[in-house]
């Protein structure tokens, strides 16, 4: 139904619009406040404080002179990816197993997830010790008789992403797995009931008729995450802290370094309006075409 | 008030949502020892131990004595079983000169999380449902904000919510507090609804509006007894969230109300000085409790099927 | 809205008053470790037992970085707390100009904390246009190398009395099993690391002249050339610790597994704590055993401005007492640093914190990296160094260019 041509085109949908204002004062006071505040910012010279004292690009000229955010770029790549497309996979087998009539369903839900319970300030540790070389996983192999084995991802600069990706995907893909198992039980009983008197195996199933039905539920964990990608942070911190030397360095930890260590809130703020900028460049379009296009109701 | 009203109205649907469900299902029986079982338990088993891993081991070192920590095997049962730690985290372990450990932020954090996460979920499910449903002129382009406004490092944040809130003189209060939460909250829970809501069968909303239901008859009725997982969800993202919180409960509070996650930031973050590791992980275990119970708990929660019954019915 | 703050701030004037005519102060610091906590205890017992105020603890830890923002918020949202530490130097300079700090000049004045404090620089870097704006409570020194005598004793080499022996000694310890220095992967271990070399090898005029005037003939000059040419000996030192954190780093010296650390006089508690004693189980050589000199850094407390008259006068009562010399003793004792009055007597001090505070009262001190640069200019050094030390593909000549790069951009 258009949406268009009507004469109480502002009483229409009175309740809709009601129910939507918080939405509609946090859209436009915080983020595009907030974010307008913060672009107008990075063009500035501020220090400790924010304040109006404009320096052009200087800001971006030293961001994009700086190793240590193009590092950061290229870190963000690699684990990106990574995360994006093994969270997905983990979540989505995880939960379609959990949801084969098992027991302990809700014994092995709460094991999966647990991890995101917990401040990674501390788990952090614990897994940059179970990584560690001298005590961890290494060096219990090689106590077992393997003296070759080697496994030191968070002391070599060439695969520390890595050994971060393996534990942000211990945190975070529970809670991927949990968006999942519920979506497939949002999945009507008859579509399989439907599908094994059709005879269709089961992977089958899944694959083209639970998946595309789920596109829904894929595109919210999608969006999960991909901010918890492109804000991720507390996981370098606790584990590498950015190392080794500058390794391990993402963008958002370029942001926080610039902002709170170095005091210099211009740096960051600069820093941020790329980050924004890029996800805008990835994310309007998409939008447009997911929310844009056409309506499924109305 | 309304959005209290939502909520009770929320919590008896759940129930009678989950008395309907206990119908006609059950386990099929199997022989346990298929190949399948077999494959089944042992894939499930095998990646619990890669989740389990660092919890055996902070459970380990939370009842070592600081010594055998500094030994070094991070993975060897304890010679000697002390609940000192545990017992320093929750009740005496100092953060600067109050020496009562995390006993001392946690109700604050009781009184912080639950407003915080009922009217974060009532917003944002209403949001959601208009976005899938009622959708308005602009609707769109507000929601495409928020979803950009998810990907803004928190931090980025602080400064411009501080003149807010300090604008609406409400800085430094609970309710400031509250609205925080709401508002970081509201991007991920708004896509959560909206895309969960899209999935209900369309001929199940029209068939509601052609009986003559409007906007809250719809989503009371119809929606929230139907999306049971779903609020499960979103209670998990603001629950832990919320609870784990820090940053925001240290900068728009007062000490009073700091919640305890500040001592437990104190407890772990020291910079210098001895890091006593086992009150550290026996401290971390406590604050996540009740984001566990609250994971466990709502397993029940996670059932099958409503949208077919609903539609036949 | 308006008048709904109003009320509250009417109602908290109402609570304060119904008390007592003394105040409720509530002082924000990181230090929250037992010796730091204990140190701090001591500031409140003293304040509330002299003064008759109410010490209201607010303690927020995870250093500067975590602590700070939460503050400058605290600060800027138009709710300050009563007093705040800030390490001294240039971290608090735009607070104070953006006219948010008390100015404590009257007080210093009719106490004389010129003619007191100890060395006197510690007050320059609390003053801002010839007015004073906070209260230094100590000082902390960087200039230390603390050796394990058992890990040498097992590499069957004497302990080094400086620098360069040290580093003859590395192989012996090498081919025992140790790792010849320990260093954490925190990137302001590495730069410290560096500075620590720059003032023993180069002395203490260089890092004036590079860090305090900018100097980039200096810093592209042959002195700080060695400099990193001994960091290119210290960094292959340190190959092997894969530890993050200080302590850990710290802990490898007490358990012997490494030879020694660089690192400030805040370590000792390390050893102390772990039972070790001096002289006997570790050494202690400040400026590496080659040019006996302490930086002056340390903390600071500063007091935001307020209008409610009880809490400013209970501001000026804390700050007057944080510099009484019984309470500087005690303070100083539980936090391991030395006092920043020159009339106190530490009997209780060990063998270290008395090397310390000899070298101290000859007057043999310099200014601390931090009074000098700005924290954007330590970041920048931070990610150099961090990144020297860990990348040996990175030659002394490479990091000396990029070294005078970040001085030329300092301001």
């Amino acid at each position: 139904m258009p949406a268009h041509a009507r004469p109480n085109q502002l009483f229409r949908n009175l309740s809709a619009k009601i129910a939507s204002i918080p939405m509609i004062l946090t859209a436009l006071v915080v983020f595009v406040g907030g974010t307008g505040w913060t672009i107008v910012y990075s063009f500035t010279n501020s220090k400790l404080l924010p304040r109006l004292n404009f320096v052009g690009l200087d800001q971006y000229d030293r961001l994009w002179s700086t190793s240590k955010w193009i590092i950061s770029l290229q870190n963000l790549l690699i684990y990106g990816v990574c995360m994006l497309v093994l969270s997905l996979v983990i979540g989505f087998v995880l939960a379609a197993l959990l949801d084969q009539k098992i027991r302990f369903e809700n014994t092995f839900r709460t094991i999966f997830l647990y991890p995101f319970a917990l401040s990674f300030i501390v788990t952090g540790l614990v897994w940059q010790w179970i990584l560690n070389p001298d005590f961890g996983i290494q060096s219990i192999v090689r106590g077992l008789g393997w003296e070759s084995f080697n496994f030191d991802p968070l002391y070599n600069a060439d695969i520390v992403i890595f050994g971060i990706l393996i534990a942000g995907l211990w945190q975070s893909s529970g809670l991927i797995m949990c968006i999942m198992l519920a979506g497939l039980r949002g999945i009507d009983e008859e579509i399989w009931k439907a599908a094994r008197i059709d005879g269709i195996p089961t992977w089958k199933t899944y694959l083209f008729i639970v998946i595309p039905m789920m596109r829904p539920v894929f595109i919210t964990a999608l969006v999960l995450i991909s901010t918890g990608i492109v804000r991720v942070y507390d996981l370098v911190v606790a584990q590498t802290g950015g190392g080794p030397g500058i390794a391990s360095e993402v963008p958002a930890k370029y942001v926080y370094d610039s902002m709170f260590l170095a005091q210099n809130l211009g740096q960051g703020f600069a820093a941020s309006t790329m980050m924004l900028l890029a996800v805008i460049i990835v994310i309007v379009p998409w939008a447009y075409l997911e929310f844009g296009g056409r309506k499924r109701h109305g | 008030m309304a959005d209290t009203g939502a909520i009770n109205d929320t919590g008896i649907a759940a129930e009678a949502a989950s008395e309907a469900m206990v119908g006609p299902r059950g386990a099929r029986p199997r022989r346990m020892l298929s190949r399948r079982n077999i494959f089944l338990y042992g894939t499930l088993i095998v990646v619990a131990v890669y989740y389990l891993l660092p919890l055996y081991v902070m459970i380990v070192t939370s009842v070592k004595g600081m010594p055998e920590i500094r030994m070094g095997n991070i993975f060897a049962p304890p010679v000697e079983i002390t609940f000192e730690p545990w017992v320093k985290a929750w009740a005496t372990a100092c953060t600067g000169l109050n020496c009562d450990g995390l006993s001392r932020g946690f109700w604050n954090s009781v009184r912080i999380t639950i407003p915080s996460v009922l009217l974060s979920i009532a917003i944002a499910s209403l949001n959601g449902y208009a976005l899938a449903h009622w959708r308005f002129k602009g609707a769109n382009t507000f929601f495409t904000i928020l979803i950009v406004g998810a990907f803004i490092p928190y931090q980025v944040m602080l400064y411009p919510l501080v003149i807010i809130l300090r604008e609406m003189g409400i800085y430094g209060t609970l309710t400031g507090l509250v609205l925080v939460h709401t508002i970081f909250g509201m991007p991920i829970l708004t896509l959560l609804f909206r895309n969960y809501f899209t999935s209900v069968p369309e001929e199940l909303f029209k068939a509601a509006r052609v009986d003559g239901a409007g906007f809250w008859a719809i989503y009371f009725k119809i929606m929230l007894p139907m999306s049971l997982p779903i609020f499960v969800v979103a209670m998990i993202i603001q629950v832990t969230g919320i609870w784990n919180d820090f940053l925001f409960g240290v900068v728009y509070t007062k000490p009073d109300t700091y919640p305890m996650t500040v001592q437990l930031n104190n407890i772990v973050n020291s910079v210098q000085g001895v890091k006593e590791y086992n009150v550290n992980m026996a401290a971390t275990i406590i604050t996540g409790l009740v984001p566990l119970i609250v994971y466990f708990a709502s397993g029940k929660l996670f059932v099958r099927g409503i949208a077919a019954g609903a539609v036949k019915g | 809205m308006k008048s709904f703050k109003a009320l509250l701030t009417a109602s908290t004037f109402l609570g304060a008053a119904a008390v007592a005519s003394a105040a409720e102060i509530e002082v924000t610091h990181w230090w929250t470790s037992g010796g730091e906590a204990a140190a701090v205890a001591e500031f409140a017992k003293a304040f509330e037992e002299k003064t008759g105020h109410t010490w209201v603890d607010g303690a927020i830890a995870g250093g500067g970085n975590t602590a700070r923002p939460i503050m400058v918020s605290r600060i800027t949202g138009g709710d300050p707390m009563g007093a705040t530490q800030f390490n001294h130097g240039r971290q608090t300079e735009e607070l104070i100009e953006a006219g948010l700090m008390r100015d404590l000049t009257e007080l210093a004045e009719k106490e004389g904390w010129r003619d007191f404090i100890r060395p006197t620089s510690l007050l320059d870097s609390c003053t801002v246009d010839g007015r004073i704006y906070c209260v230094p409570v100590n000082i902390h020194s960087w200039q230390w190398l603390w050796l394990s005598n058992k890990a040498f004793e097992d590499a069957g080499v004497p302990v080094p009395t400086n620098w360069d022996e040290f580093v003859a000694a590395a192989p012996a310890l090498r081919a025992a099993g140790k790792i010849p220095l320990a260093l954490g992967g925190q990137p302001w271990q590495s730069s410290g690391l560096f500075n620590v070399l720059m003032v023993a090898l180069a002395g203490p005029d260089v890092l004036v002249k590079v860090y305090g005037d900018k100097d980039t003939e200096v810093a592209a000059g042959p002195e700080i050339a060695r400099v990193f040419k001994a960091a290119e000996d210290a960094r292959e030192m340190t190959q092997g610790s894969n530890v993050q954190d200080w302590n850990q780093a710290t802990n490898l010296v007490i358990t012997d597994q490494a030879g020694g650390q660089i690192m400030g006089d805040w370590a000792q508690g390390e050893f102390q704590v772990a039972g070790e004693v001096a002289g006997e189980d570790y050494t202690c050589l400040p400026g590496l055993g080659e040019n006996e000199i302490i930086s002056t850094d340390g903390d600071a407390f500063y007091f935001p401005v307020t209008d409610d008259p009880e809490v400013q006068e209970a501001q000026l009562a804390l700050a007057s007492t944080m510099l009484q010399p019984d309470v500087q003793v005690a303070f100083n004792l539980k936090k391991g640093s030395l006092p920043v009055r020159g009339d106190v007597d530490l009997q209780a001090a060990n063998d270290c914190m008395r090397k310390g505070l000899e070298i101290l009262a000859e007057g043999k001190t310099m200014p601390a990296v931090n009074q000098l640069n700005t924290e954007d200019t330590n970041n920048q050094l931070n990610d150099l160094f961090v990144e020297f030390f860990n990348d040996t593909s990175i030659t002394a000549e490479e990091a000396q260019k990029r070294f005078v790069d970040i001085v030329a951009q300092a301001d």
